[in-house]
């Protein structure tokens, strides 16, 4: 059916010879290279996606269906008894909801914090010029890549010795740490992208320093703002490495932590640490899908010119 | 959420509204404070928060590498000097080089699987319909967001010897194929995560699987910032698909590259939740990387933190090399 051409195309061009490519007309050769293209996306889709969906079926299948050499890509039948069970039997002696508590408090806890000085930092390089600015700005990108397991052992023994350790505010104060740098780096193109006439048309008309940061730069800074806070509120989230080795006592661990009791000395219990992981899971997929153009632009900012 | 388009320049949109711009650029003197005090007075809490959280801490790291830090100095008893005891000692050790060895094999092998990976999709993104790759992207995205305790969590369920997918896959195959492959066809029961070798496998398809959709979506943007004049223009010309990647895409996309492989460098030189799920907390030291190093050194019984630090001297070191590059390249690229 792909045979008719329309007579009067000016397809007899040397370059488009059908004989050329193997006989085949060129829309057909088009028709194909889209559904080459299209197979390929689906693809890139499913090895993107399977092992999430894995997850999350996982957690609804049961023991049966979870522990068996077939393959049974769709639960035939869904169970609650896992997450039933992460809910309240729990792990390492608490509820899984302890767990999820403790670790929105210092994801919380974190984006307070640290949008205050993100902000205030933030104002500082993109409104003014002073003294000290390229430094501070490279400064930022370098402290970026200390690892945080350069850091582990020196904060650890500090936090012992302000009395912050097994506490949740020790970890807040940490991820404040480990987020700030990006955060003023990624808000700083916010603020520079509010225009000065705004607030230099407030002064005129009278308006304090205060009230055209708070009327004026607050309101349109304010979509970076919240673009900031979830990457940090994700950073603090999924942080591992201080929670494992500040927190002492169960009922102060984070999600990350708590997911590493399920692998029990006895063989690991599939259906609960699935169950677990998709709780832990959720939000941040949600928040990413907010803001991932942003996050984006903010780490790979002028490499690539628009 | 799939136009990447406008993420070239800062993401935020400016606004538009307000007022026209005043001519006068009078400044109203509200506050008492001197105009050259205030932006000082704006970083005083972030640069508190990175000189005692980030900058004080380093020194400090610097420094208990020379000394000698166990349950006592935890405890509080002063630390003594040892001199370069610490480093000697790690330097003879093996389980050191077969870290370092894990390290760096594994950053090259992930960065440049994780590039040609990303590069592709994202070229593809690029020639997909609008509906179509939005589909796409949103896929990846989940991919991406996932927490890395999870991605290890969920790698080590795939890869589980007993009930793991990828063992009934293995097991699909044609028994001449999986004999020519691999030397073998039955994989039941198959241990993956016991060998420093395959946790490493597995480590790699772990990160790779979760770092490409950046990769992608970075690409895709500069693509979009290329114009389609270019590419009309060899078409014509009778460019073929990979001449064309070659000639026009590769050198546009150079800066874009150069970030990317720098921050995938250091991203993979420092990996730990993922490694620490699928070998089960720092149990197995010949499949060690430093940070694992460091982190086990530091936190074992009885703790033996200077040696610890050590370790993270030589990470950090590693590190800061490849940062400078990636210093000079966003100076070079960026006005600040």
């Amino acid at each position: 059916m792909t045979t008719s051409l329309t007579g009067g195309k000016p397809d007899a061009s040397p370059r488009t010879r059908p004989a050329a490519r193997g006989g085949m007309d060129p829309r057909t050769r088009k028709r194909l290279g889209v559904i080459a293209l299209n197979t390929a996306g689906v693809l890139v889709f499913l090895f993107a996606t399977f092992p999430v969906y894995w997850m999350v079926s996982t957690a609804f299948k049961t023991n049966d269906q979870i522990f068996t050499t077939d393959f049974i890509p769709i639960p035939t039948e869904i169970t609650f008894e896992h997450l039933d069970r992460v809910l309240t039997e729990g792990v390492a002696g608490n509820s899984i909801w302890v767990y999820m508590r403790n670790s929105a408090i210092v994801a919380l806890g974190t984006v307070l914090i640290g949008a205050v000085f993100a902000l205030l930092a933030a104002t500082a390089i993109a409104r003014f010029r002073f003294r000290g600015r390229t430094s501070f700005l490279i400064t930022l990108l370098i402290v970026q890549m200390i690892p945080a397991e350069a850091l582990l052992i020196p904060l650890f023994l500090n936090v012992r010795r302000l009395g912050l350790y097994d506490q949740l505010l020790g970890l807040i104060v940490i991820n404040v740490g480990l987020t700030l740098p990006f955060g003023i780096w990624m808000l700083r193109t916010f603020v520079a992208a509010v225009p000065k006439s705004l607030e230099e048309a407030a002064w005129i008309d009278g308006a304090s320093r205060f009230t055209t940061f708070r009327k004026v730069l607050f309101p349109l800074v304010a979509p970076g703002l919240v673009a900031t806070s979830i990457f940090s509120f994700i950073t603090a989230w999924n942080e591992l490495i201080f929670a494992l080795i500040l927190m002492s006592d169960s009922s102060g661990y984070t999600m990350p932590v708590a997911l590493q009791f399920f692998f029990g000395q006895r063989g690991t219990d599939w259906g609960a640490i699935m169950a677990g992981s998709t709780m832990m899971t959720i939000p941040v997929v949600v928040f990413f899908l907010l803001v991932q153009r942003r996050m984006v632009s903010g780490l790979v900012a002028g490499a690539v010119k628009g | 959420m799939a136009n990447t388009s406008t993420l070239a320049r800062g993401g935020g949109n400016p606004p538009a509204s307000g007022r026209p711009p005043t001519r006068s650029r009078r400044r109203a003197k509200a506050s008492g404070m001197p105009e050259w005090v205030i932006p000082y007075v704006l970083l005083i809490p972030g640069l508190l928060v990175i000189a005692g959280l980030l900058l004080y801490p380093t020194i400090q790291m610097v420094i208990m590498s020379f000394q000698k830090v166990g349950l006592r100095q935890i405890r509080g008893v002063p630390a003594e000097s040892v001199g370069t005891e610490n480093y000697t000692q790690i330097f003879e050790s093996e389980i050191f080089w077969s870290s370092l060895r894990n390290t760096v094999t594994f950053a090259v092998v992930t960065v440049a699987l994780t590039l040609i990976l990303g590069t592709a999709v994202g070229t593809l993104l690029n020639r997909l319909s609008k509906k179509m790759s939005t589909f796409v992207v949103v896929g990846i995205m989940a991919a991406w967001a996932v927490p890395p305790v999870a991605q290890g969590v969920i790698w080590r369920w795939l890869f589980d010897a007993d009930a793991g997918i990828i063992n009934w896959v293995l097991n699909l195959l044609p028994d001449w194929f999986s004999e020519l492959l691999f030397g073998r066809s039955d994989w039941t029961g198959e241990p993956w995560l016991n060998d420093a070798f395959t946790i490493y496998l597995v480590l790699i398809v772990c990160v790779v699987w979760a770092s490409f959709p950046f990769i992608a979506v970075s690409v895709l943007a500069g693509l979009k910032g290329i114009p389609a004049e270019l590419y009309e223009a060899a078409r014509v010309d009778g460019s073929g698909a990979w001449r064309t990647f070659r000639k026009i895409t590769l050198p546009l996309l150079r800066p874009v590259f150069a970030v990317l492989t720098i921050l995938s460098i250091i991203w993979n030189f420092k990996v730990f939740s993922q490694l620490y799920v699928l070998m089960g907390g720092p149990n197995n030291r010949e499949a060690f990387n430093l940070s694992m190093f460091s982190f086990a050194e530091a936190f074992r019984s009885p703790p033996k933190m200077g040696s610890g630090a050590a370790i993270a001297v030589v990470l950090t070191l590693l590190l800061l090399v490849v940062t400078a590059f990636y210093v000079r390249q966003i100076v070079k690229t960026e006005e600040m």
